[in-house]
């Protein structure tokens, strides 16, 4: 499906939409013909474009990536942000660090003039694009002075959050000048920072966060999708876990599968070349619960899939995410920026 | 194996009987209840199964099904490969409006396990209407059963001019163009 690109004088075909002629503004929405049609209550994509391989991105900062990995990450989608320019990132950096002490100093009586030494950084992170048309990566970072032990300042980051976009076409063709699209937000730290910048974003920029839950499809989707990925290093045992309904106590079953055996099996299963199908996953999982069912006689389709843990990465349905590998981190994003657009659409 | 069949036993005067089929036992007991809670002016029997077949050796003593109402959990995909599995043992002659299929757990759409698209392609592949509800929600619950005597009314034949072949027009969605 493509797009008629505004300037172009291109002849009308019947029910298709006059190109505009002016350059500047895109189309704000499109009728039920064109563009793909909303996803209705519950619905999954029946196909998924397999990840890219791992090309290695222009620019990438392979110091920064590597902060990425092995952190817990909180998700949230994002609406697009009015009005956000990546010029003014030092000024964004001034006020949110002063809208930061002013929070943390709520209800204390302190003298003006304290130097709190809290700092907040914006940065930009390279190397987390899709496409081209995707936007660059944002990176928001507070850190507090302390003392050391030698009487030298130290920075520490106490905060991390950033902002990203992968493959985001869905959205970004649908939304006019002056928006940035960065559906997906991740967040590292105290919880009470979180808030205070997430409230700091919604009154700057219009936008509204929210926390990005995961059902059991997209998860079994993830385990399958990730299951796939080759690992040269130490692979480790793919792991899900789920919870039993009914049960007043709470009970989960943890299932470890061995890395090589289920690539074997995603191997056996996944055949059409560069896209999966939801028939695929459904085949992967049904093979791994029916051979669950025979040793312990139970079923764990009645059970909800709650926690997906693979060599690449691991997640949790209420919306905690752990890379693990750099090399397919494009893939991963992918996959969450997509169900960040579902979820604010 | 015994399939259930609507025409091969006699029925009984101002009476009706639904069979509900679903692994959810405490929800179809609960919809039972409210079932059987409800005003009405015929006689009502209602049999719960886990799946199908019914085991044959009680054959004799049941009566004539009315309607057969499936339960299709969308939290647990177990109980979608179930009913998927039951429906091979009705008779044909039921599909034309003594069937419908009861979508529940819709409530949470963070817990779905099963693909809506697959329920729908359900509901077409055997030409009967889909009611989704959350029948942990006593409002609900409520107006399913209302929902359902309803068409128990019409499929045991006590409205007269109405037969269940006029299901069918539940079928249509807003989405269809």
């Amino acid at each position: 499906m493509d797009a008629s690109e505004p300037g172009k004088a291109t002849a009308a075909e019947p029910g298709a939409h006059l190109a505009s002629t002016t350059t500047t503004t895109t189309t704000l929405s499109r009728g039920p013909a064109a563009g793909r049609s909303r996803l209705l209550f519950g619905h999954t994509p029946l196909r998924r474009a397999a990840p890219p391989s791992p090309a290695p991105q222009e620019n990438a900062d392979p110091q920064k990536i590597a902060f990425l990995l092995r952190k817990q990450w909180a998700l949230y989608s994002v609406t697009p942000l009015y009005k956000f320019s990546y010029a003014n990132m030092k000024q964004y950096s001034r006020h949110l660090s002063a809208f930061v002490a002013a929070e943390k100093q709520k209800g204390l009586a302190v003298e003006v003039g304290i130097d709190l030494g809290i700092k907040v950084i914006f940065s930009t992170l390279l190397g987390l694009k899709g496409t081209d048309r995707d936007q660059a990566a944002i990176l928001v970072q507070i850190a507090s002075k302390t003392q050391t032990t030698s009487g030298k300042e130290e920075e520490k980051v106490v905060w991390s959050g950033w902002f990203c976009c992968v493959f985001g076409d869905d959205l970004l063709e649908n939304v006019p000048e002056d928006f940035t699209c960065l559906p997906l937000f991740l967040a590292n730290g105290a919880e009470t920072y979180t808030a205070i910048i997430g409230t700091w974003f919604q009154k700057t920029f219009d936008c509204c966060f929210s926390r990005l839950t995961i059902s059991p499809l997209n998860l079994a989707w993830m385990a399958a999708m990730w299951t796939g990925y080759k690992v040269d290093s130490h692979a480790v045992a793919t792991e899900l876990i789920f919870s039993v309904p009914c049960i007043p106590q709470g009970l989960d079953i943890s299932y470890a599968i061995h890395p090589e055996d289920a690539q074997a099996l995603w191997g056996t299963v996944q055949n059409t070349q560069g896209e999966v199908t939801q028939e695929e996953v459904d085949l992967f999982m049904d093979c791994l619960y029916s051979h669950f069912h025979r040793h312990f006689k139970i079923h764990l389709s009645a059970t909800r899939l709650v926690k997906v843990s693979t060599s690449i990465a691991s997640v949790h349905s209420d919306g905690n995410l752990k890379i693990l590998q750099s090399k397919y981190l494009i893939g991963v994003l992918m996959l969450l920026t997509e169900l960040a657009i579902l979820q604010i659409q | 194996m015994s399939v259930v069949r609507p025409f091969d036993k006699l029925p009984v005067l101002n009476s009706a009987a639904i069979l509900l089929v679903g692994t959810d036992e405490d929800l179809q007991q609960q919809l039972a209840q409210t079932i059987l809670k409800e005003k009405k002016d015929f006689k009502i029997s209602i049999h719960l199964a886990t799946s199908l077949p019914l085991p044959a050796e009680r054959d004799h003593i049941r009566p004539r099904i009315d309607l057969i109402v499936f339960m299709i959990n969308v939290q647990s995909k177990y109980s979608f490969k179930n009913i998927e599995a039951s429906l091979a043992h009705v008779d044909a002659n039921f599909f034309l409006g003594k069937v419908c299929f009861l979508v529940t757990g819709v409530g949470r759409v963070n817990r779905c396990s099963v693909e809506m698209s697959a329920v729908r392609k359900l509901g077409e592949v055997y030409c009967s209407p889909l009611i989704f509800c959350e029948l942990e929600l006593e409002g609900i619950r409520i107006s399913t059963a209302q929902r359902l005597l309803r068409m128990l009314q019409i499929c045991a034949g006590h409205v007269p001019g109405v037969s269940a072949l006029f299901f069918s027009s539940l079928m249509r969605s807003s989405n269809d163009e």
